[in-house]
């Protein structure tokens, strides 16, 4: 049936299948348009508002550009597993797995027995390509997981709590019992980072060039591996922790504490962005999604909690234990008590995580650090007795993009690569809550008092400068350290005076007397020496 | 149960041969790539930066006249050459990839003042201050010929002498006629000895003429009684006139826009009009701290180059108040004339100091052929530089320029004078009715008055 227009012509609707595609597109299309359009209507300027509205028309054809080429031109499909008839899919377990999928996938499941060495951990190169493991008796390795290529192993004969990798895979950092090492790729050991102190947890910022660890005395220590600069060095005040993650969104740091609360950090303030209360014991497990705004932790109160960062609101809480967490790039979020895994999915896309897989090692092993592999449908297992590695259809990311990772890289493109992240390093200042605010305008402050804590900031930074400077060297006698010293003070007393004076005339002044100036100021200009001075009488 | 796994198989993804290109895979998923905003905004940092340690305007200098420069001229249909007419009567013909003069025309006893190339490009017409018109024949050949570095002169085609001085010439974009400026302004054919038509609205000199790129018979002059006319040929009559605050010494039009014009002003400003609405400037340009000699747009329209008694080349945006590029060295006096070559990339400027000068007219322009690559960089950079200028640090590396002392001084004091006058305006404002001094936009507050 069609519907009849003002001049009788007739249009069919939209069939409900072409309906359905074009919503999917829809959303694929926000997806790249990264957030909303900007309101041009409150812009007087017309220039602007016109090149403006040009820019705009220019994003949305990208984004459908961009929209069309997901949909067509991805040369890999994810992985899946769908369970038919009664059977679950968290009852499927990983032989019959094995047997079902291609040669391939199958030589991704393997289990490694080094029954002395400790309980090991490993971390993976963003690319997916490379894995370090290293046991806590002091045994590290790395290894080629592309072809099972050993790559080197050796032994530290220390005690080994743990390894990361640096920007690529010819380094990685180790936090052993006095210190923290970082090795090269053939296991030479090249820096002794002292400062560090006896480190429980390492975290590498990819694209600051940060290493940021948390010791055994509950200090943060971010130092610039490209420099060697100690850029940030904090004291968390809430104790001894060993739960530390990267938010890979923003880059900041979040730290679970004994007391339940979990504090995020970022270089360059010593104050924590947010302190949060979790759970009712101490936090035992932390994993950040990809996307920035779901956060997984888990507390000695069997209780894991999901939250949405942008709201700091509790989204779902599920019953477990945990000791380790890990989120993959598809958003399957993994946790490990003792010996079983358990692999967690939200099949529709609202945030609603149910079982999706389970897996148990041989019993006795205790799991030790739970990593979703990049770009594999493969997780990778540290435990008491060696690693093992299974596989969970769906949890990988099926295309990668050459120019973020590549895991089929040549050592020339490697080199290449290197380079140019070191020319995009960004400071440690942008690091900050919310990364899309850099670039923004802030308002104009419409004659707003500022609130107490800037007018405090701003004293705090022009004392600080005013101590930074330096004062000219003079000859004969006139810079002894004395006179120094007290133009040093006078040089901070300066820099104090027009904020002590502010204060001085805005506090001083009363209730009556404000709202005297506040009258006189409504007044037109050439009126106001007639304002009613209820003082002068 | 039905399962997949991601399984790749190391041939498609990688090259079969080394003689290949390695493959390139793209997602453009946003999800993969974190802080996307910051690494943009270090990029534009780093790509303001590499813009100033790039920027090298100044090419050469063209050495060869003994007196000032006071007039130059391009010819349309060749790009390396460029005339240019001095103090003493000497022009030069010059190439510019050498820099050296290709070919003298001597001939005229006092200061040559205009200088125009015929459409066609094969007759240069020059007028003095000696009363001749000079026709002279474009050796064509030898401008093919760079190697020949000889200085050859010609002899002119034709001489027409006539009553009194001249100022200024300019030649039709699509026709035989070109016009003189003087104390009226003539209408000449090549093959008259004699001016076809003779234009005068009262009795002042006229200092420049330019004719209408779009239509070939309207040109605008500018006279000593600080106005500008618009004068139609086919009329007997001159169209328009406004007369301004100050004088105008001279006119260029839009190649791109040809209703819109632009007048280089005595009172360090250049005004751009709408030929069809004069009562109004379109956009006011400020940022001379001296008379604006002389003015020239670009083939695209989209900017105009301003040479000023300052002794500063200073480059606008068609539309924008103030400048984005100044240019000035220690041996460039006094700018007389200045030119941009016909591919947009030059800009050529005749000074008092007997030289003329070769700047590109994007400072930091790599010359010569790209490859697709370095010009996909250049665009990149280009492009987020444009996305975060409006940021402190990238705007504090982005305007940033050098300026004579002297020039710096001037331009604080016109600032420092202007800021008085307003602060006073809006004082008296307050402190009367409201309504009764009217605010007048600068744009009209310098025109005295429109004449029909």
């Amino acid at each position: 049936m069609g519907t009849k227009i003002a001049n009788d012509v007739e249009i069919n609707p939209v069939p409900a299948i072409e309906k359905g595609i074009s919503e999917e597109e829809d959303m694929n299309v926000m997806k790249y348009l990264r957030g909303e359009a900007a309101n041009l209507e409150v812009l007087q300027d017309k220039k602007l508002k016109g090149q403006l509205a040009l820019r705009e028309d220019l994003y949305g054809k990208s984004a459908k550009a961009a929209a069309k080429a997901e949909k067509w031109l991805m040369p890999s499909e994810g992985g899946y597993l769908e369970a038919e008839g009664i059977e679950r899919t968290w009852n499927i377990k990983q032989e019959t797995i094995a047997r079902e999928v291609d040669l391939l996938g199958s030589r991704n499941q393997y289990d490694i027995i080094l029954p002395d060495l400790g309980p090991y951990t490993l971390d993976f190169t963003p690319s997916g390509r490379y894995m370090t493991v290293a046991g806590r008796k002091g045994h590290m390795a790395i290894v080629d997981m592309k072809n099972m290529n050993l790559i080197k192993e050796f032994q530290v004969r220390e005690t080994v709590r743990d390894v990361v990798f640096l920007h690529n895979e010819m380094f990685f950092a180790a936090a052993q019992k006095k210190y923290t090492y970082i090795y090269d790729r053939n296991g030479t050991e090249l820096h002794c980072l002292k400062e560090h102190g006896a480190a429980l947890k390492l975290q590498f910022l990819n694209k600051h060039f940060l290493l940021a660890s948390i010791n055994k005395f509950g200090q943060l220590h971010y130092q610039d591996v490209t420099t060697g600069e100690m850029v940030g060095n904090f004291r968390t005040g809430l104790g001894r922790s060993n739960v530390m993650q990267v938010n890979p969104f923003n880059s900041v740091v979040a730290v679970g504490h004994s007391g339940g609360t979990i504090s995020m950090w970022k270089p360059t303030s010593s104050a924590p962005l947010v302190k949060m209360l979790c759970h009712h014991g101490p936090v035992t497990a932390l994993a950040f999604h990809s996307n920035g705004h779901l956060m997984a932790t888990a507390g000695m109160d069997r209780k894991i909690k999901l939250w949405d960062l942008r709201k700091f609101e509790v989204l779902q809480t599920l019953p477990g234990h945990t000791k380790t967490m890990n989120f993959s790039q598809k958003g399957l979020l993994a946790t490990a008590t003792g010996s079983f895994v358990q692999i967690l999915r939200d099949f529709s896309g609202s945030q609603n995580y149910s079982r999706y897989m389970s897996h148990s090692i041989a019993k006795g092993y205790q799991i030790q650090k739970l990593a979703f592999r990049p770009y594999e449908d493969v997780l990778g297992i540290g435990h008491s007795m060696g690693w093992s590695s299974i596989l969970i259809p769906g949890s990988g990311e099926p295309n990668f993009d050459s120019w973020v990772a590549n895991p089929f890289e040549t050592s020339k493109q490697r080199k290449e690569r290197e380079v140019h992240s070191l020319l995009d390093k960004l400071p440690p200042e942008t690091i900050m809550l919310n990364p899309t605010k850099i670039g923004s305008v802030k308002p104009t402050r419409k004659k707003e008092k500022p609130a107490k804590q800037e007018i405090e900031a701003e004293l705090e930074g022009a004392v600080e400068a005013a101590k930074k400077a330096s004062f000219k060297k003079k000859t004969k006698g006139r810079s002894k350290p004395s006179k120094v010293a007290k133009k040093k003070k006078e040089a901070v007393y300066k820099a104090k005076k027009p904020f002590l004076e502010q204060e001085a005339k805005g506090e001083g002044l009363s209730k009556k007397k404000r709202k005297n100036i506040e009258e006189e100021n409504q007044l037109p200009r050439s009126l106001q020496r007639f304002a009613r001075k209820r003082q002068a009488n | 149960m039905k399962v997949k796994v991601i399984s790749r198989s190391t041939d498609e993804f990688t090259r079969e041969r080394s003689q290949d290109l390695q493959r390139v895979f793209r997602n453009f998923d946003p999800n993969l790539r974190s802080q996307e905003k910051a690494v943009e905004y270090v990029r534009a940092l780093n790509a303001a930066k590499l813009d100033k340690i790039f920027a090298r305007p100044f090419i050469g200098a063209m050495d060869g006249h003994i007196d000032a420069v006071s007039c130059m001229a391009k010819n349309p249909s060749h790009l390396k050459g460029i005339f240019s007419g001095s103090m003493d009567g000497d022009i030069r013909l010059w190439d510019l990839a050498s820099r050296r003069t290709v070919c003298q025309f001597p001939g005229h006893q006092g200061a040559v003042r205009g200088l125009t190339v015929s459409t066609d490009g094969r007759v240069l017409v020059s007028c003095g201050t000696d009363s001749t018109v000079r026709l002279w024949n474009v050796p064509v050949s030898s401008i093919m010929e760079s190697n020949d570095s000889s200085n050859n002169s010609a002899k002119p085609l034709a001489v027409y002498v006539w009553k009194h001085a001249f100022w200024a010439v300019d030649h039709q974009w699509d026709g035989d006629l070109f016009a003189t400026a003087g104390a009226q302004v003539d209408i000449w054919d090549h093959n008259r000895s004699q001016p076809v038509n003779s234009f005068e609205w009262g009795k002042d000199t006229a200092i420049s003429v330019r004719f209408n790129p779009g239509e070939p018979n309207i040109l605008a002059t500018s006279a000593s009684d600080r106005s500008i006319t618009i004068f139609d040929l086919r009329l007997a009559s001159p169209a328009r006139k406004i007369i301004m605050r100050t004088k105008t010494n001279s006119i260029a039009w839009n190649p791109m826009e040809p209703m819109n014009f632009t007048a280089a002003n005595e009172d360090c400003n250049c005004y751009s009009y709408d030929s069809r609405k004069l009562d109004e400037a379109r956009c006011v340009h400020k940022d001379h701290v001296s008379a604006v000699m002389d003015i020239d747009y670009s083939p695209t329209g989209r900017e105009f180059v301003t040479g000023s008694y300052d002794r500063t080349v200073r480059i606008f945006q068609y539309n924008g108040g103030h400048s984005r590029e100044v240019y000035h060295t220690k041996r460039m006096q006094r700018v007389f004339c200045v030119k941009f070559s016909c591919d947009a990339s030059y800009v050529i400027s005749g000074s008092d100091d007997t030289n003329l000068r070769l700047w590109k007219a994007k400072a930091s322009e790599q010359l010569g052929v790209l490859l697709p690559r370095e010009r996909k960089k250049h665009e990149y950079l280009e492009a987020v530089k444009n996305r975060y200028k409006h940021l402190p640090e990238v705007k504090r590396i982005v305007r940033h320029r050098h300026l004579p002392r002297a020039i710096y001084k001037a331009a604080s004091l016109r600032r420092i004078m202007s800021e008085a006058e307003r602060k006073k305006e809006e004082r008296r404002r307050a402190h009367s009715a409201p309504g009764s001094i009217p605010k007048e936009a600068l744009r009209k507050r310098r025109i005295i008055e429109e004449v029909e």
